[in-house]
């Protein structure tokens, strides 16, 4: 029952993908019908030839009247049943490609926005569900899924129409010439049909435990590669290959296996094929010597029967791929059906250079214990604003709330910026204009310059050159040798993560954002550097509210305010002055930054070069 | 761009094929069987139509059914026999397909073993992968199935022609006119579709990698807002996907109904040219009747043997990447006389190696990697008595691990020696060295099994209770007792399972076990929590005792442990000397030093405690 409606749920979401190919679809069955229906006429063209050419037979009704003329003549009749011949199979040409193509068209469309819909989803789906997911089983949904779903609509969708119509036919066909042969015909198709269909599904597992050995085997492959290092300097090569063997061995054991099976089956359906044949043409003989039917008709027989086993062979097949579609979408369907990002009606777009306030908030990731207890501070508009903490103490937690990248729920508190509560403001307004740069920031595979424009593409080249140079990261780009149009990752140039850091940095001065938030996200820069990015910022910045997260001392001393965060609880709140007053963690810090036993050292390499 | 997949070859290439001679030897029997039922094969096809001829000829015609169980006797008879062919050769096709494939497969990954790190350096995991696994399998189905396809289709091509001369020759050169036409579509139409359906593999891959980086860079996006600016840019691949798509389906779509067509032209033909002569009585109707199934019959042979020989010149650029990978020679080698004294990495002579101390001197070494522009070290000279610690700082990328690699003999040096106890390195095997080096990675490898077999790769022959010795040593115990089976948890894929402080532990337990003369320890950028951190140190503290050690290290505890510390600076040592002397000077180490110092205070001093 339950799996029934996660079947139709699955049906529901991807149907609406299927708008506008509908049209597309329809026409491939039509045409697909009509390539039948012609080609299974293309012996009913012998059939006359040979009855009324060779035997001398008079046709029968209608057509025999309008053919009488030309039947008087054999060489001409039979110059006219070879135009048929071509004519029909010209039509039924025809036919068949038309009837490709829209089934091409259609499915390729609609695969296409399946996986546009997919693509957009994932980006609207909110963050907790990203982090909830793992990477590589999402893009397992997103390729492998989506091509086994394409490959049904693309192929045995239609070969299922396929299937019915040409037995129909044919049967059609054979029963009008004589019901005696037709039913001994008809007597083995159950038997090849069942065999098929039992066949396919009890194999279907066996394929699974071979392809399972296959990526089993291919990921021992990829971690002797990926761990190369710690095979060479243990030594280890004789035990890798001895480990490779195993694996190796039996997964062509198994495929070998299954390969003699499926051996077994194409020839055991064979054999009952190749018997009801036999069968067919004995019975036909006698039936045609009997005078039952006409020769042609005899070889009307004969080929129509040969049409018939082919299609009830394959249809375990297309059973069997047709369960695993099924099972794809819903797989696919489970991530169409997670809620996306959505705004409430009514959404506000306030201004955001206001106070930012956090009022007694309390917050645990995914129902797990809090991180922030009880937090509760303002950040006054146009400040820099200092967070201290340690791992785990919940800084990032606070820029990830503030960001709404996770949502806090109302009775945990409130997050307001100029008395708005967040949650009331628009989305993209909100995010917009909060510019974040995190501690390991993401640089897509595009080059320089459209990383750093990503939020703002319409930038020129200048205003771009003009951040990277606040950033301090101007330099580090020239010298690369396509400049700003260097490629970022796999195919380009590999950032250090300083360098990446500077250019997320730069990415989040063209956004012009009024709340500003660096996620310790001058860890990899030097400290000169990060004094001199530091200083360039003050001059573009303007009015924004800053707000940062860092460990060093010398950072954490040029804002206004500062936050110390112990566990979760706001431990210290105020100006660097007053907590280095205070006996607290942040004057312990400091002592030690500032004091410690180095420090000595450090004075005397100074005071020996005289600074 | 050079790791894309884009070589083609257009014409079969006899050369490319004798690479691969040697490995279709041990099955030369199983070919000449298939070879031979699909002869079989052949002829039972070839003969199916006979009947029909015969029906007609003798039964219906002179209307009588005397024989005609016997004829149906025959007839079955020639049914079986054909199944048996089609089980024989296709089983023994499977047989040859796999057991090829896993032959490659073997000498691929055997080959891999003996390549140096340079090798893996600039080769990308999945490139190799995908020779491996991919190219393997597709050379050894192509040969088990479609040389042999050819065979089939060949013999029944030239028993068909065979069998209609001898029925009839005037007619006969009526169909066979439509077999050039019908190979010309094929080729055609073959190399077309695969050349499409290479361009749609590829926009594939490109699909795979844009939903990669739209979940890897969600958060990013989501601060940006570029959401929908994404959403526009895969909209753009997913377009040229549809497309090449549609193309490859058009190509398809338009071959088979020309082919039929073809089929249908030469029954056409047959009925004109054969059915006059039946009508003057040169020519039996069941004999006209055998004809047209012929007509019909060689469109499959024909299609087969030009599909193939495509399929086969493809497979070419398979046979090359297998083949140009197993030619690969290794960039370090044992010299000949060095592996005759120790033996190779797979027939080890330990009784020849001599004990190591663990004193390393570099002497006047250059150095310059393969695939490197300059040299990164130059003249440089070090002597590292045994048991000294040696720390190597720098920032991430400033080419840390040279030194290390070079002590490894991951590469050799460019000029200049490095001696061990005194002696060049290059006169002892790899095997000799590396069994003496213990080698502890950032991010540390472990392999998918359980947590005893990853401990017990250090020592394959250690028993169970030397295992958890090693692992209480430096305080894996703890790691154990935590999951559910002990050691006999399974850790996962590379180790997922398990943090990267357990992944750590585990594989300090791995290289206690060992117990090399020779440590290396690449430190963990990533943070650790503070417990596990002070178990990380103890460990570290004894492995380091009494062994020569080199660690690239990241943490002030371990950097201030260290006998010597150098100093890295894109791609050259610009420092040397103790941690004090190195303070005292206001270089570049200072500068590290004050980043790493702020850093771990503040963690420190706020993670106390917790």
């Amino acid at each position: 029952m339950k799996k029934q409606s996660k079947k139709r749920a699955a049906a529901a979401l991807i149907r609406p993908l299927l708008r506008g190919t509908g049209r597309l679809f329809a026409g491939a069955v039509v045409f697909s019908l009509l390539n039948t229906v012609l080609s299974a006429s293309l012996p009913q063209i012998i059939r006359v030839a040979v009855d009324s050419v060779f035997a001398g037979r008079p046709l029968p009704g209608r057509l025999g009247k309008l053919l009488a003329p030309v039947l008087a003549d054999p060489p001409r009749a039979l110059l006219l049943a070879a135009g048929a011949t071509l004519l029909t199979a010209a039509l039924a040409g025809l036919c068949s490609y038309l009837g490709q193509m829209g089934i091409a068209r259609g499915s390729e469309a609609f695969v296409k926005s399946l996986r546009d819909r997919l693509f957009e989803h994932i980006q609207k789906l909110p963050f907790s569900w990203h982090s909830r997911n793992q990477t590589g089983e999402i893009i397992q949904r997103c390729t492998s899924d989506v091509e086994v779903i394409r490959q049904f609509v693309s192929t045995q969708l239609l070969q299922v129409f396929r299937i019915v119509f040409l037995v129909a036919v044919s049967l059609g066909a054979m029963f009008s010439m004589d019901r005696k042969i037709s039913l001994i015909a008809c007597a083995f198709l159950p038997a090849v049909g069942a065999y098929s269909c039992v066949f396919h599904f009890k194999i279907a597992r066996r394929f699974r435990t071979a392809d399972e050995a296959e990526g089993q085997l291919s990921a021992d492959v990829q971690e002797n590669l990926t761990g190369v290092r710690v095979v060479r300097a243990f030594g280890r090569e004789r035990f890798e290959i001895g480990r490779f063997d195993k694996l190796n061995e039996r997964f062509s054991r198994l495929w070998i296996r299954l390969g003699s099976l499926l051996s077994l089956y194409w020839g055991t359906s064979d054999l009952i094929i190749g018997l009801q044949v036999l069968t067919v043409t004995v019975a036909g003989i006698a039936e045609t010597v009997g005078g039952g039917i006409t020769l042609g008709e005899f070889l009307a027989f004969v080929f129509y029967n040969s049409t018939l086993a082919w299609p009830i062979r394959s249809l375990g097949r297309v059973l069997s791929e047709m369960s695993k579609a099924g099972v794809s979408a819903e797989r696919v369907a489970e991530i169409l059906a997670a809620e996306e990002e959505k705004d409430p009606p009514g959404a506000l777009e306030p201004p955001m250079d206001g106070d930012i306030a956090f009022r007694h908030v309390t917050f645990g990731y995914g129902g797990q214990e809090p991180v922030l207890k009880g937090v509760d501070f303002t950040i006054p508009a146009g400040s820099t604003f200092a967070v201290l903490g340690g791992t785990g103490s919940g800084k990032s937690t606070l820029a990830h709330l503030l960001d709404r990248l996770y949502e806090l729920p109302p009775e945990c508190g409130s997050i307001t910026v100029g008395g708005v509560g967040i949650s009331k403001i628009k989305l993209s307004h909100l995010r917009r204009n909060v510019g974040i740069v995190l501690q390991e920031p993401f640089l897509f595979s595009r080059t320089i310059l459209e990383n750093i424009r990503a939020a703002r593409p319409g930038a020129t080249r200048e205003e771009v050159r003009r951040a990277a140079r606040a950033a301090c990261v101007d330099g580090d780009i020239e010298a690369f040798a396509d400049g700003y149009d260097t490629m970022v990752g796999e195919r380009g140039v590999t950032l250090s993560g300083g360098q990446k850091q500077r250019v997320a940095i730069a990415r989040m001065l063209l956004q012009r954002a009024p709340i500003l938030i660096f996620d310790d996200s001058l860890s990899a820069v030097d400290a000169e550097t990060d004094a001199r990015i530091r200083a360039a910022l003050r001059q573009s910045l303007g009015g924004a509210t800053v707000i940062l997260i860092s460990h060093r001392i010398t950072t954490l001393m040029q804002a206004d305010r500062i936050l110390v965060l112990d566990r979760g609880k706001v431990a210290e709140l105020g100006t660097h002055e007053e907590l280095v007053r205070r006996d607290g963690i942040y004057r312990k810090i400091y002592e030690i930054q500032m004091n410690g036993a180095d420090r000595a050292l450090l004075r005397e390499g100074e005071a020996r070069d005289g600074v | 761009m050079g790791y894309e997949e884009e070589e083609y070859t257009a014409s079969f290439s006899l050369k490319i094929w004798k690479g691969l001679f040697p490995y279709l030897k041990p099955y030369r029997r199983m070919l000449l069987a298939i070879f031979l039922l699909n002869l079989g094969c052949a002829a039972m096809d070839i003969l199916l139509p006979q009947f029909q001829q015969y029906a007609i000829n003798h039964f219906i015609q002179s209307g009588t059914t005397g024989g005609l169980a016997l004829f149906a006797g025959v007839y079955g008879a020639v049914v079986v026999l054909q199944t048996l062919f089609v089980m024989g050769f296709t089983r023994r096709c499977i047989r040859v397909e796999m057991n090829l494939g896993r032959d490659l497969k073997r000498a691929c990954f055997v080959h891999l073993q003996t390549l140096s790190l340079s090798y893996y350096n600039t080769t990308p995991v999945g490139y190799i992968l995908s020779r491996v696994m991919n190219d393997t399998d597709r050379i050894a189905q192509i040969v088990a199935w479609n040389l042999c396809d050819m065979l089939w289709a060949a013999a029944y091509l030239v028993g068909v022609f065979a069998a209609m001369l001898a029925m009839n020759a005037r007619l006969a050169l009526a169909v066979i006119l439509v077999v050039p036409a019908l190979a010309l579509a094929t080729f055609y139409f073959q190399s077309r579709i695969l050349l499409w359906n290479r361009r749609v593999r590829r926009n594939n891959s490109r699909i795979t990698g844009a939903y990669n980086e739209g979940i890897m860079g969600a958060k990013t996006s989501k601060t940006l807002v570029t959401e929908d600016e994404n959403s526009r840019g895969f909209r753009k691949i997913s377009e040229e996907t549809r497309i090449a798509s549609v193309r490859a389906a058009r190509m398809n779509a338009l071959y088979i109904p020309l082919v039929l067509f073809l089929g249908s032209a030469a029954t056409a033909a047959v009925l004109v040219r054969g059915g006059g002569m039946v009508l003057r009585h040169t020519l039996l109707i069941g004999t006209l009747s055998a004809f047209a199934s012929y007509a019909v019959g060689i469109l499959e042979p024909v299609q087969e043997l030009a599909r193939s020989f495509s399929l086969v010149v493809a497979v070419q650029t398979n046979i090359e990447r297998v083949t140009g990978l197993l030619e690969k020679k290794p960039g370090v080698v044992d010299r000949p006389e060095v592996a005759e004294k120790y033996g190779d990495a797979f027939h080890p002579k330990r009784q020849n190696w001599e004990p190591l101390r663990g004193d390393i001197e570099f002497r006047d070494i250059s150095f310059r990697y393969p695939d490197g522009k300059e040299n990164v070290l130059e003249h440089f000279s070090l002597k590292i008595p045994a048991g000294t610690t040696v720390a190597i700082v720098g920032e991430t990328g400033a080419g840390k691990s040279t030194l290390v690699n070079l002590v490894c003999r991951f590469f050799e040096p460019t000029a200049g020696r490095i001696l061990i106890d005194g002696r060049d390195y290059r006169e002892r095997s790899q095997l000799w060295l590396h069994s003496n080096i213990g080698y502890v990675l950032q991010s540390p490898h472990l392999f998918s099994g359980t947590v005893r077999e990853n401990i017990r790769y250090g020592r394959l022959d250690a028993d169970d209770e030397e295992v958890e010795r090693a692992a209480a040593a430096v305080g894996a115990d703890r790691v154990a007792a935590r999951l559910e089976n002990g050691y006999d948890t399974c850790v996962g894929e590379g180790g997922d399972l398990l943090s990267t402080g357990e992944k750590q532990l585990i594989s300090f337990a791995r290289a206690v076990l060992a117990d090399p003369r020779i440590f290396i320890l690449d430190e963990a950028t990533s943070s650790i929590d503070t417990q596990t951190e002070q178990l990380i140190q103890a460990a570290t503290a004894r492995l380091l005792k009494g062994r020569t050690s080199f660690l690239i290290a990241h943490r002030l505890s371990t950097i201030r442990r260290a006998d010597l510390i150098l100093v890295v600076r894109d791609g050259r040592i610009v420092e040397r000397g103790t941690h004090a002397q190195l303070l005292r000077e206001r270089g570049y180490y200072r500068e590290l030093y004050l980043r790493q110092f702020e850093e771990e205070t503040a963690a420190g001093a706020l993670n106390a405690g917790t």
